[in-house]
């Protein structure tokens, strides 16, 4: 059995996931804000899976408590054998651009509060030399777009602090993988217009659960939007700050 | 707040076809935030779409959708009870709870349904004649009303409310959760005894001798006999298999096996009255003689259609649709006669045809099942000729005391079913005292008249 603790596990490819790791046999530790829906959750998957899941209150910007916090779910667990990082704030563009209350916000719950929560588990992980963290950065991450650049360029600030961490951390056996999920059938996109390639979320996080085992390093999710977003990236700039994208 | 889909959703049938506008809410407060906000006129919940007609739709209005809502809350090992939110589907049930012993209280032939849709149309299955409908083994459920408040309904609290919900097709409020009981088996098999019937009558006498051995009975009829053969059918009767009669080493697995899926809408001539007569006349010769003490699992049984995923696009994109009435014993006889000579009469044939013995009836005020027989038949939309000849059965059922199914109803009108739900008042009168405003509405309930037309 292993111990794995999902942070923002209410999000909807956290929770497929959650799902796919305690069908394997994973004991889950969930941790996010709303414990009432934690906690449907995690009875959920103990009468399917019969596996142990413990929630725990974590709030993403109350950065003093990150210790705390991560010492408790020590403790609940005895050890930890992963991390996933789940949670996001996808915001709205607009209204990051003329109050900076929003920006602020889009921008430390994506970035600032990762940045202060996976340092504390990459130095547990480090010192105990096996393990693996999985965050979810996302393609909006790769270019700016005019479109969601708010979100954009905190998922991007994520991916490169991931991508040093990795780098740190392949000689205590520890690896890091960057998950850039597409359109996704969830909460956020529901609705939403100019969805296109909508993925379910349990088929992500099966190919999410596959990555972490391969130990792979960046995973677009699913597999094709690596090339959706190898050609947006490699569009000029001079020709893409004219498009409306 | 809740963004919506505008979307163009349909039945089981596919017939009608709406446009709505879906919501997808994850959390209860999700839906109390949107109906404080009141954007929509009204609202009604819709499962997993099995539904036929238009009992889930709602055109131009909310639609909210509990595919999220689909969690187990508690599991009582020894009683089998099992509380759980009512988007959960009869399958994940089956699947988590069989292997551990425990099955389904009552089921409908397909487990692609919710526990909540299973409650708000009260769904019965080949049991009727001895376990009632779905319902009677739901012990309380907790229902949302339009005020946003969260109740506890049970025969003993709100038992006015619990009767009202409990068949009452979503209009009494937003039912997030149930407890109920599963019973236990040994075994994910049945013990089937299939018996030919030469007709009507001799399949009504065949029922009454087997009824009481039997915890499963159901007839496939062949509806385009006519003569002395009219209503030959054959009777599929079965019992729960001990684990003892059953060859595989846990006998409370079955294994999986590959689905056929119906990738599009066939065209329409592909079920016409030549194709149907064939596959009745397959079907009824296949069988040789009588088989009895056959073992075959659960699925096979119960599901048979399951097993073909999407099959209601073989009807083609105009859709089908059911037709379920139930007789009460005096006149079922006549009745059932009438209905299957207009049936051959007209030239509409039906693929499938069920006849059912069933028992006494819930107390659920817009329950469909009562004591006698009920036969089911899905016939496909070729042209608008279809409906007035549903009016036409309607009238008939209508003269022999009868009544339709509101889960498959299509084309009902208000004083069709007035008359054959006399408790539609009293259903009124409670709806109207948790719900003044009709928040909760659908295309069926204004086409019925069950709710006012407007808001």
């Amino acid at each position: 059995m292993k111990n794995v603790l999902i942070l923002g596990a209410t999000s909807g490819i956290a929770k497929a996931l959650a799902y796919y790791f305690a069908e394997q046999e994973h004991n889950l530790l969930l941790a996010g804000r709303d414990l009432e829906e934690l906690q449907l959750i995690a009875q959920d998957i103990n009468i399917r899976h019969g596996v142990e899941v413990t929630v725990h209150k974590f709030d993403a910007l109350d950065y003093d408590g990150h210790a705390d916090f991560f010492t408790t779910c020590l403790e609940a667990a005895g050890e930890l054998d992963g991390l996933v990082l789940a949670y996001g704030y996808l915001g709205d563009q607009k209204r990051a651009e003329n109050e900076f209350a929003e920006a602020r916000r889009v921008i430390e719950t994506n970035y600032l509060s990762a940045v202060s929560v996976l340092n504390i588990a990459a130095n547990y992980f480090e010192t105990r030399k096996d393990g693996f963290l999985c965050v979810l950065s996302s393609v909006a991450g790769d270019r700016g777009r005019q479109s969601n650049f708010m979100y954009g360029s905190a998922k991007g600030g994520l991916s490169l602090y991931l991508q040093g961490l990795r780098n740190r951390l392949s000689k205590s056996n520890v690896s890091v993988l960057t998950v850039k999920p597409g359109f996704v059938d969830t909460k956020m996109t529901f609705g939403q217009p100019g969805m296109f390639l909508v993925a379910q979320p349990e088929a992500v996080a099966k190919a999410i659960y596959k990555m972490i085992l391969k130990k792979k390093d960046v995973a677009y999710t699913p597999f094709f939007w690596r090339y959706i977003m190898l050609i947006i990236k490699s569009v000029p700039e001079r020709i893409f700050k004219r498009l409306s994208l | 707040m809740l963004k919506q889909k505008e979307s163009l959703i349909a039945g089981w049938g596919n017939h009608p076809a709406e446009v709505c506008h879906v919501y997808r809410p994850d959390r209860v407060r999700d839906i109390t935030e949107l109906l404080a906000a009141g954007g929509e006129h009204n609202y009604i919940s819709r499962g997993l779409g099995r539904s036929y007609g238009d009992t889930a739709l709602n055109a131009g209005s909310g639609v909210l959708l509990h595919t999220q809502f689909a969690r187990f809350l508690h599991f009582d090992e020894e009683q089998g009870i099992l509380e759980c939110e009512a988007g959960v589907s009869f399958e994940e049930i089956i699947e988590h709870f069989l292997p551990r012993g425990w099955f389904l209280p009552v089921t409908p032939g397909t487990k692609f349904i919710t526990v909540g849709g299973a409650i708000a149309n009260d769904v019965h299955g080949k049991n009727h004649h001895v376990d009632g409908t779905f319902s009677e083994h739901v012990l309380d459920l907790k229902l949302l009303l339009a005020s946003g408040r969260i109740v506890h309904c049970s025969r003993e609290e709100n038992a006015d409310l619990f009767y009202a919900t409990i068949g009452g097709v979503g209009l009494t409020g937003v039912i997030l959760s149930a407890r109920f009981k599963l019973i236990p088996v040994e075994s994910a098999y049945i013990e089937v005894d299939y018996i030919k019937a030469r007709n009507l009558d001799h399949a009504f006498e065949l029922f009454a001798k087997t009824n009481d051995q039997y915890q499963y009975s159901v007839a496939w009829i062949d509806c385009l006999s006519k003569g002395d053969r009219l209503g030959r059918s054959v009777l599929m009767l079965g019992n729960h298999a001990p684990a003892s009669k059953v060859k595989q080493a846990d006998p409370l697995r079955i294994k999986k096996k590959p689905k056929l899926n119906v990738p599009f809408n066939f065209p329409s001539f592909v079920l016409n009255q030549l194709s149907i007569r064939a596959f009745n006349f397959g079907y009824y010769n296949v069988l040789n003689k009588n088989a009895v003490g056959k073992i075959v699992d659960y699925d096979t049984f119960f599901y048979p259609l399951d097993s073909i995923h999407n099959w209601n696009r073989a009807y083609g994109k105009k859709g089908f649709v059911q037709y379920q009435a139930v007789f009460p014993p005096e006149t079922s006889r006549q009745g059932l006669t009438e209905m299957l000579k207009r049936l051959s009469e007209s030239g509409r044939s039906s693929f499938l045809a069920v006849l059912k013995s069933s028992g006494e009836q819930s107390k659920g005020l817009l329950s469909f099942p009562f004591k006698g027989y009920t036969l089911a038949l899905d016939i496909p939309v070729h042209d608008d000729g279809l409906f007035p000849f549903l009016r036409e059965l309607d009238e008939m059922v209508m003269a022999h005391g009868g009544r339709i199914y509101l889960a498959k109803d299509s084309e009902a009108d208000p004083a069709t079913f007035a008359q054959m739900y006399p408790t539609l008042g009293k259903f009124q009168q409670i709806k109207a005292s948790v719900d003044p405003n009709n928040v909760f509405s659908s295309s069926q309930a204004r086409r019925l008249g069950i709710v006012e037309e407007s808001r």
